[in-house]
């Protein structure tokens, strides 16, 4: 039978061999830590990344050329349907113009959504956009959307905001029609700074006026 | 440096309640303040059960408000997952590892205190949210931002609870890898080393790997509350989603943080009461380290009606089936290490053997709940209520309790009553089967979760599952009654305590005295839990 005694050599302090790896492995696994709590961090980029290289989450984002263009007579068609959303925080009203559109792959076209602002102030609102299924969205090129800056809406405004965009011919070929989707969110910063602004300046031009009517 | 030993004076504990107990660095005190911290949480988190099983119980709303409801399922599960299973194992790992491996102490001592006093005032937190305005979170134990994000007040007081749990996991962590990696007593070589010590070190990993991934995404939802950042808001750039696949980038591994040490126990206890050394001890490790990898590389199975790519979907369903092989394993050695032993059924072998039954059946749902196809029926029912609660009731409490009775003779130095250990596993066994089982035709017939009031179709197996629910809940006063008449008195345990126990724990006198192994033991193959497959 194999016995194994432990090491009784004087000139080695045991405990203070042990306490000092203690010490050592403590300090690796902390900065393994908060190595990992960066990590958590990183996976918003990473992630960001991943989906427009991917067409994950249907919010990918290709660049094409425009000799990918050239010749999209002889192209097949697909149908285009157009979906609109408002988040339950914002009051507006949002749809599309029309609800599909049939269009040859390359063809540059357009459409259009509506929105009214019914709240009782002006509102800035951000459209977030997504394409089902969500790999289409990589041959899903918008030329100019609404959805590329903030949309200001006056209380009781209405306006019509355009879509140019066209679907590139590399499209595979197991995908035979295309959803786009926005989903309208309000954005409560802007739109808190905005009406801030807006009240000041009002209070400011009031005082103006009362200054001159004081000194005439 | 001259050093102070207490060798020639043994079982010299600390006088005073404050001295012995708050103040405490020994690994025995610490272990028992866990355990005792866990059973306490097990019933708060357990009495939340009772509350949306009451309100199950028939249809329509009887009790309490809707919202009330959501936070008692919020609650619940936070209570249960961080407050009763994990520091359970804990505890285990505090009393049994340095026993285990021939250690004084664990590594770091003080450390191992701050990790276990951080946890009372953590969770006087958590449940105080119950009681300010607009409640505790309500939105689910995975604190989707959309819903999460609409809490009251108590938002930052949950958020803080969770952030400082995750401190407290993670120092435990650091101590158990620090111990097992340094404390162990010469001749103890890695492969010598018992199944339990082996599957804390690899949960250990998964700790240190993923509970600053959920601190991460917990100052990131804080940030987003309060720092008008964007990182799960949608109208900001975010993304929602996200949220979900950083959660269960910490949540998958987290499952198996609650089952690992789970599967050390059930490990211990088969071969000893077997009589049998545990067939395929290296494959039971390599399994282990195997399911703690793939833990990392399946947590979108959580998430696949989010609008997933096919490829993904497909991908995150075979590896998510490919888990089911290294637990096969582990499954299969325990039923071969029975397999012509001379078996005996204390309360200890019959919770091991309910966990082996019981633990499989979640095994099977689980796979049923990987594949795509079937989850989009499956998603958000009954069905994953009843997976995941097989696996974590039937299977990481049922080894909590086989554990807490193979090895409280050692902790108290008194047998407990086997006429009332029994009864308690067979009213268990039954009951929660009444409790759990109905719910998987529940959730096949579409009733999804976290819903106060359901269609009258549902309410026989509702009735059936609540009645389970309520006895379930009273058995388990037994247990208290059973551990509390042990650490009273009782028959007298021997150091062996049971005839076919191997490993270091049961060459020490039961009680196991405060001081053990302050010279190393001198080890033989004898001692060695698996010493004998070298």
């Amino acid at each position: 039978m194999q016995r194994y005694l432990p090491v009784a050599d004087p000139k080695i302090d045991l405990r203070a061999e042990i306490k000092l790896a203690n010490r050592r492995l403590l300090r690796i696994l902390v900065l393994v830590s908060i190595g990992m709590f960066g990590f958590g961090f990183a996976l918003w980029p990473l992630y960001t990344i991943f989906c427009e290289a991917t067409g994950f989450g249907g919010r990918g984002v290709q660049e094409v050329a425009a000799e990918d263009l050239k010749q999209y007579q002889n192209q097949r068609e697909i149908t285009i349907r157009f979906d609109a959303t408002v988040n339950s925080g914002l009051n507006w009203k949002f749809k599309p113009v029309q609800t599909s559109k049939t269009v040859k792959l390359g063809e540059i076209s357009q459409t259009s959504y509506t929105a009214a602002n019914l709240a009782d102030q002006a509102v800035i609102g951000h459209a977030v956009f997504n394409v089902a299924p969500p790999e289409a969205s990589l041959y899903f090129v918008k030329t100019e959307c609404f959805c590329f800056t903030e949309q200001l809406l006056e209380e009781g405004e209405r306006k019509e905001m355009p879509v140019t965009f066209y679907i590139s011919p590399d499209l595979p070929d197991d995908i035979g029609n295309i959803t786009l989707s926005y989903t309208f969110f309000e954005n409560v910063p802007a739109t808190l700074a905005l009406n801030e602004k807006l009240a000041t300046d009002k209070f400011n031009d009031l005082n103006t006026n009362t200054l001159t009517t004081n000194d005439t | 440096m001259p050093t102070t030993t207490h060798e020639d004076h043994h079982d010299h504990k600390p006088q005073g309640f404050l001295n012995r107990w708050v103040f405490s660095t020994n690994h025995k005190d610490i272990g028992t303040l866990y355990l005792v911290f866990a059973l306490l949480m097990f019933f708060i988190g357990g009495s939340m059960a009772m509350i949306i099983r009451a309100e199950l119980f028939m249809p329509g709303m009887q009790l309490v408000q809707p919202e009330f409801f959501n936070q008692m399922t919020t609650v619940h599960a936070l209570v249960m997952v961080f407050g009763a299973v994990m520091p359970a194992f804990v505890g285990f790992a505090n009393w049994m590892i340095p026993l285990m491996i021939g250690a004084p102490d664990m590594a770091l001592p003080r450390m191992n205190n701050w990790s276990f006093w951080i946890l009372p005032f953590a969770f006087s937190m958590l449940v105080s949210t119950l009681f300010m305005d607009g409640g505790a979170p309500a939105g689910g134990w995975t604190l989707y931002p959309p819903l999460v994000l609409q809490t009251g007040s108590s938002f930052i007081f949950a958020m803080f609870a969770i952030h400082m749990l995750g401190i407290s996991s993670i120092m435990g962590a650091i101590n158990v890898i620090a111990t097992i990696l340094n404390m162990r007593a010469p001749g103890m070589t890695l492969l010598r080393m018992p199944l339990f010590v082996w599957t804390w070190l690899i949960t250990a990993f998964l700790l240190i790997a993923v509970m600053p991934v959920l601190a991460g995404a917990v100052t990131m939802l804080i940030t987003d509350r309060f720092f008008l950042t964007s990182f799960f808001n949608a109208a900001g750039g975010g993304d929602p989603v996200l949220f979900q696949h950083i959660f269960w980038f910490f949540g998958h591994p987290e499952v198996y943080i609650m089952i690992l040490p789970a599967f050390g126990i059930i490990s211990e206890i088969i071969p000893t009461f077997a009589r049998k050394p545990l067939f395929g001890y290296t494959s039971m490790v390599y399994a282990s380290a195997s399911i703690a990898f793939l833990s990392f590389i399946v947590w979108a199975h959580h998430m696949f009606t989010v609008g997933m790519p096919l490829g993904g979907e497909i991908y995150f369903m075979l590896a998510t089936m490919m888990i089911s092989i290294p637990t096969g394993v582990k499954v299969f050695n325990w039923i071969s290490t029975m397999w012509r032993g001379s078996m005996t059924f204390e309360t200890p072998m019959l919770f091991a053997l309910g966990f082996v039954v019981l633990f499989t059946i979640g095994g099977f749902s689980g796979l049923m709940l990987a594949i795509v196809p079937a989850d989009f029926q499956y998603h958000d029912t009954y069905f994953v209520v009843a997976h995941f609660h097989y696996v974590l009731v039937t299977g990481s409490v049922f080894a909590l309790m086989a554990g807490t009775y193979y090895w409280l003779p050692k902790w108290t130095g008194h047998m407990y009553n086997e006429r009332l250990g029994k009864w308690h596993f067979w009213l268990s066994v039954v009951f929660v089967n009444l409790l759990f089982f109905p719910q998987h035709y529940l959730g096949l017939a579409g009733m999804p979760r976290r819903i106060p009031d359901y269609s009258p179709q549902f309410a026989d197996f509702n009735m059936l599952s609540s009645i389970g629910g309520f006895a379930f809940g009273l058995t388990q006063f037994m247990f208290v009654y059973i551990v509390w008449k042990c650490v009273r008195g009782g028959e007298t345990a021997t150091s062996r305590v049971w005839e076919g126990a191997r490993g270091l724990e049961w060459t020490v006198a039961s009680p196991a005295p405060f001081h053990t192994f302050e010279t190393p033991p001198d080890i033989d193959d004898s001692m060695v839990a698996h010493g004998d497959h070298l």
